[in-house]
């Protein structure tokens, strides 16, 4: 990075975050667009306070929160007690991955939100439903990074683990999974974002709470307030969960931190 | 292959002695009869084929607009210093919003026509579009843009000759991302509410409680997934033959 053009930098950056909020809050005032359709960003975070505090569609906008990232951590952590068991053991089994490669590659074409009937039908609506559908977001990920990781594993490693008798389990274990975290934790990141991004759209389609539910209900009123509020609690949400992951893949790998955008 | 005949025999042998309960999944029969009944005398108002067009038209539209506006923004940002830092702040407050998020946000605006569902769409592949390509330019080596700039070429010939071709690996990266991101996007978008395409036949099935249909409408949607994806890789080898 220049550091002589630092201020000019902060500067222009500045300008424009500026001239995104003054369009937006213009647009707002001009009285071309009802605020109903598009309240100024103060009123937005009005709305977003008063939701903290007053329940709407049953709950205050923390329930609806806690409600939805309950499922999130519930779908996700299936996802990834499955999915990188499953990854390590398709990269060390040959018969395995014969087997069930096709199949994934066959249902990984499937969106996630593609599942919602059946998930409806299948778990209902509550937990269960939404579960599925964080599940068949979050899943891939996490197996073909553990495949990967562990496709990838030096080969004199396990030649010498193997000359020292280890046995299959210990092999998968001890040495394909030390060695994979990296590619693991990588395919957590992805695996998050996009059990986030399937939630929101289970909650949307079903479900009767949940962040999701909330902004339906917003939109069913015809309330921009409440979608933009819901939104970016979603925004939120979803970048302190990149956060949080990125600190994990940062502790495990400090030397390869802090090059990504 | 094994598999798949394995899979699909066990599906048979299932749901022929019932241990498949009929109420939460279709037979194979069921499954056949069903893809006859929406081909042949349509279902949620219009033929598979219909459906199948009216949601791959909707994603093109969408995708094709993303690209038309994504791409520049991009290739600009990454050419610019500061045009980046002017467009960047405002680029990184949205970009954490998942594009379904904004199918409420869509409806409130534009109802439930297609109008929504391209708007939808555009945002789901918008955001991909313009980082890659910003990527892209930003991943060009230094010695190519200062070699061209020295034989004094146009601004034009800059763009078309040295910049485009040089982010145009990470642009189609990005294509590729987003396309799929535009098809879960606007599938989400047809379940809530739509008058036609795969999404609308999966949200009648869920109501008519028909497994079978329900089934029709996923298969399609990995087809016509599978079938757009295949397209662009094809369209990717064209364009960049030096690959």
């Amino acid at each position: 990075m220049a550091l002589k053009t630092g201020t000019d930098h902060v500067f222009l950056s500045l300008l424009g975050v500026l001239a995104f909020f003054g369009i937006w809050t213009l647009i707002a005032l001009s009285g071309l667009v009802q605020p109903q359709f598009l309240p100024t960003p103060w009123a937005v975070a009005q709305e977003f306070i008063r939701l903290l505090q007053t329940p709407f569609a049953g709950y205050t906008l923390e329930q609806h929160l806690l409600s939805s990232l309950g499922r999130f951590g519930l779908g996700f952590a299936l996802a990834v007690a499955i999915g990188v068991p499953l990854g390590l053991l398709m990269g060390w089994f040959r018969t395995l991955d014969a087997i069930v490669s096709p199949l994934f590659d066959a249902l990984r074409f499937v969106a996630p939100i593609a599942w919602v009937p059946f998930a409806a039908l299948w778990f209902g609506t509550g937990i269960g439903g939404p579960v599925l559908i964080i599940f068949s977001g979050a899943f891939p990920p996490c197996v073909i990074n553990a495949y990967r990781g562990a496709k990838f594993v030096e080969p004199r490693l396990i030649e010498a683990a193997r000359m020292l008798g280890a046995s299959h389990l210990r092999m998968v274990t001890e040495v394909l999974l030390p060695a994979s975290v990296p590619s693991i934790v990588a395919g957590l990141r992805v695996s998050a974002g996009l059990g986030w991004q399937s939630l929101i759209g289970a909650e949307l389609i079903v479900a009767s709470s949940g962040i999701g539910y909330l902004m339906v209900k917003g939109q069913s009123n015809i309330s921009t307030a409440i979608v933009m509020s819901g939104m970016i609690a979603i925004g939120i949400v979803g970048v302190v969960i990149d956060l949080l992951l990125r600190a994990l893949q940062a502790r495990i790998e400090p030397h390869k931190s802090g090059s990504e955008p | 292959m094994g598999t798949v005949a394995a899979v699909l025999a066990a599906w048979w042998l299932l749901s022929a002695t019932d241990v498949i309960p009929p109420a939460r999944f279709a037979s194979p029969r069921e499954f056949w009869e069903a893809l006859r009944q929406v081909e042949l005398s349509g279902y949620a108002d219009a033929r598979l084929h219909e459906h199948v067009l009216h949601s791959a038209k909707l994603v093109l539209m969408g995708f094709a607009v993303a690209i038309g506006t994504g791409v520049p923004l991009g290739l600009v940002m990454g050419w610019s210093r500061r045009i980046e830092a002017l467009v960047n702040p405002a680029f990184l407050l949205v970009r954490p919003i998942p594009p379904l998020a904004w199918i409420p946000l869509a409806i409130v605006w534009l109802g439930l026509g297609d109008a929504a569902k391209v708007l939808v769409i555009w945002f789901a592949a918008f955001v991909p579009s313009v980082i890659n390509s910003y990527a892209g330019v930003r991943s060009i080596e230094r010695h190519l843009v200062e070699a061209a700039r020295m034989l004094g070429i146009t601004r034009w010939m800059m763009i078309r000759e040295v910049l485009v071709p040089g982010a145009a690996p990470l642009i189609f990266t990005g294509l590729r991302l987003s396309l799929q991101a535009c098809w879960t996007t606007l599938v989400a978008g047809e379940l809530i509410g739509a008058a036609a395409g795969l999404g609308r036949v999966l949200a009648q099935g869920a109501l008519d409680l028909f497994p079978a249909m329900i089934l029709v409408g996923m298969v399609f949607v990995a087809l016509s997934g599978g079938v757009m994806t295949w397209a662009l890789a094809m369209v990717e080898r064209r364009a960049m033959p030096w690959r």
